[in-house]
């Protein structure tokens, strides 16, 4: 297998390396953010969002390269603009098929004339596709952590309201809570993550990490600490397992981190679906919108 | 509980949507602890009538008192039970949950709910019969254990008045009447209002002391002995209705 033969004996030095204590930062960041933000994602069933807001953020990416300014403004400007569209538009119309799906086409196909124009090679844009965890530089390391420490600090400030506009939005409207300001909120935070995530994993990969822990963490529970931390601890175990295991094997951490998740999510998919049978199968689920 | 006035006040009330006048003439008073049917055919304003209650849309013209107060959103003196009541993604959510979102949706910044909270939040699970079940998550549960948690999540904070829409669509006969008898019961032992939407008054009749009525671009409200005429139905429901007098109540049925 061409895979074990490229085992590296002197993984353990590389692990020591600066970029790789770079790497482990910037994962760490963005797997607690995922945790965060994924556990809102998947209670209001913005699954699809995150998925279209990462593809709307590869032009913007490479746009950035070509135009000369960081890839992190190129991104973030994109999918705070998609965000912002979506939140204003509100959630159907962001989930009308056609509509949605011929913008994420656009996208995709300005994303790759920018990448082109840009370098004339194919780095930028297999970059910004799937991420390249190892080259994040250390002054990327302080816009995560201001990124980081706003969506906590406005999480904090804004959970049981967000909670209920997501999960009860019609009550919660008539209770006073503002539901369609805290919509639009969500979406720039889900802006913010993204715009990291995108470089971690990618656009192709990102949904994997951002919203495949959260799903998992409601698998084993439904208590809503829990499921945080549950999805947080998975989402980090993905990241360092993956990273390790990229030195180990010289291998793209994407493939490996997106591996561990998804191996994560089938495992607790099996060991929790005969239990969930017994309990819903005689209640008869009604009304359960499906989380995929 | 609020004591101040009475449970509704209109007078004169009109309210648009779009420019289009959906009801007028709006003149009545119904007096605090009723418990009132809001009944009409499709589209002729019922759930409109709730949101002016609701303080989300405001009155056209005309002048209309909720609980002795304009109405204004977010008032913890109604509960509401919107219609279809299902939470925006069943598995996420335990039964427990959303009635603590009841309670303490609207609290901003990171303050963890107290003992006494989570006692209020249990408290309004065993009046509704719901405890047994509330650490389910909602989409483990029936149509009918949905509803009495959504009932749950509107008396939490207890309110003065409990506004429900079409509570009983998609019901079978059998929880239809179960969550009458519990609107009933709720009624008389916290002495509250209860306005409820619903289609058909039948399964509620034994236990209404009126009915708005929405009909012909008009609201109307009337004394139970007053909605239940042959006349009135016949009109309301545009076929032809008889009802019939047994010992349990009156019983009302179309097409005779």
């Amino acid at each position: 297998m061409s895979v074990l033969a490229a085992f590296q004996p002197d993984w353990l030095t590389v692990l020591q390396a600066g970029f790789m204590r770079n790497a482990f930062i910037a994962g760490s960041i963005v797997a607690l953010a995922s945790g965060l933000i994924g556990y809102f994602v998947i209670v209001r069933g913005s699954a699809f969002a995150t998925h279209a807001l990462a593809h709307i953020g590869f032009p913007g990416a490479t746009g950035a390269v070509l135009v000369g300014a960081p890839i992190t403004a190129g991104l973030l400007v994109f999918t705070l603009g998609g965000a912002l569209a979506i939140g204003v538009l509100g959630k159907r119309a962001a989930e009308r098929e056609v509509a949605t799906g011929t913008v994420l086409a656009f996208a995709t196909g300005l994303g790759i004339l920018f990448g082109t124009l840009a370098t004339r090679s194919a780095n930028t844009v297999t970059n910004v596709l799937f991420g390249n965890l190892l080259a994040i530089a250390p002054d990327q390391l302080v816009v995560f952590g201001a990124f980081m420490l706003v969506l906590v600090v406005v999480l904090a400030a804004v959970y049981r309201p967000l909670l209920f506009a997501s999960a009860d939005p019609q009550v919660a409207e008539a209770k006073g809570v503002p539901v369609r300001a805290l919509g639009v909120l969500f979406m720039v935070l889900l802006a913010l993550v993204i715009t990291m995530a995108v470089q971690v994993v990618g656009t192709l990969l990102l949904f994997g990490l951002v919203v495949t822990p959260a799903a998992t963490a409601f698998m084993v529970t439904a208590r809503p600490g829990a499921v945080l931390a549950v999805g947080s601890v998975v989402s980090l175990l993905s990241v360092w397992i993956g990273l390790v295991l990229s030195v180990m094997f010289n291998l793209p951490p994407s493939f490996f981190i997106i591996s561990v998740a998804t191996f994560a999510w089938l495992v607790t998919w099996g060991l929790t679906r005969r239990g969930r049978r017994g309990v819903s199968g005689s209640a008869g689920a009604a009304g359960a919108a499906a989380t995929h | 509980m609020s004591g101040a006035g009475p449970l509704l006040h209109l007078h004169d009330v009109s309210v648009a949507l779009g420019g289009r006048t959906i009801w007028s003439d709006a003149t009545f008073e119904i007096p605090m602890g009723a418990m009132v049917a809001i009944i009409g055919p499709n589209g002729s304003g019922k759930t409109t009538l709730l949101q002016l209650l609701l303080g989300l849309i405001p009155a056209d013209s005309g002048s209309l008192e909720v609980l002795g107060a304009t109405p204004r959103r977010g008032s913890s003196q109604i509960g509401y039970v919107p219609q279809n009541y299902t939470a925006a993604n069943g598995e996420a959510l335990r039964a427990r949950d959303l009635v603590m979102l009841g309670l303490a949706g609207r609290r901003w910044g990171l303050r963890p709910t107290s003992p006494a909270d989570r006692a209020r939040v249990d408290d309004a699970l065993r009046a509704v019969d719901a405890f047994e079940f509330s650490d389910r998550r909602m989409s483990e549960l029936s149509g009918g254990q949905q509803q009495r948690v959504a009932i749950a999540q509107a008396l939490v904070s207890d309110p003065a008045v409990l506004v429900l829409d079409e509570p009983l669509a998609n019901l079978d006969l059998r929880n239809q009447r179960e969550i009458v008898a519990l609107l009933a019961d709720l009624r008389a032992s916290r002495a509250i209002g209860v306005l409820v939407v619903v289609h058909d008054l039948n399964p509620l009749l034994s236990v209404l002391t009126g009915a708005i009525y929405l009909l012909d671009g008009h609201a109307h409200y009337a004394g139970v002995d007053a909605v239940v005429s042959e006349e009135l139905l016949t009109h309301l429901y545009g076929t032809r209705v008889r009802v019939v007098r047994t010992a349990q109540g009156d019983l009302f049925t179309r097409g005779g």
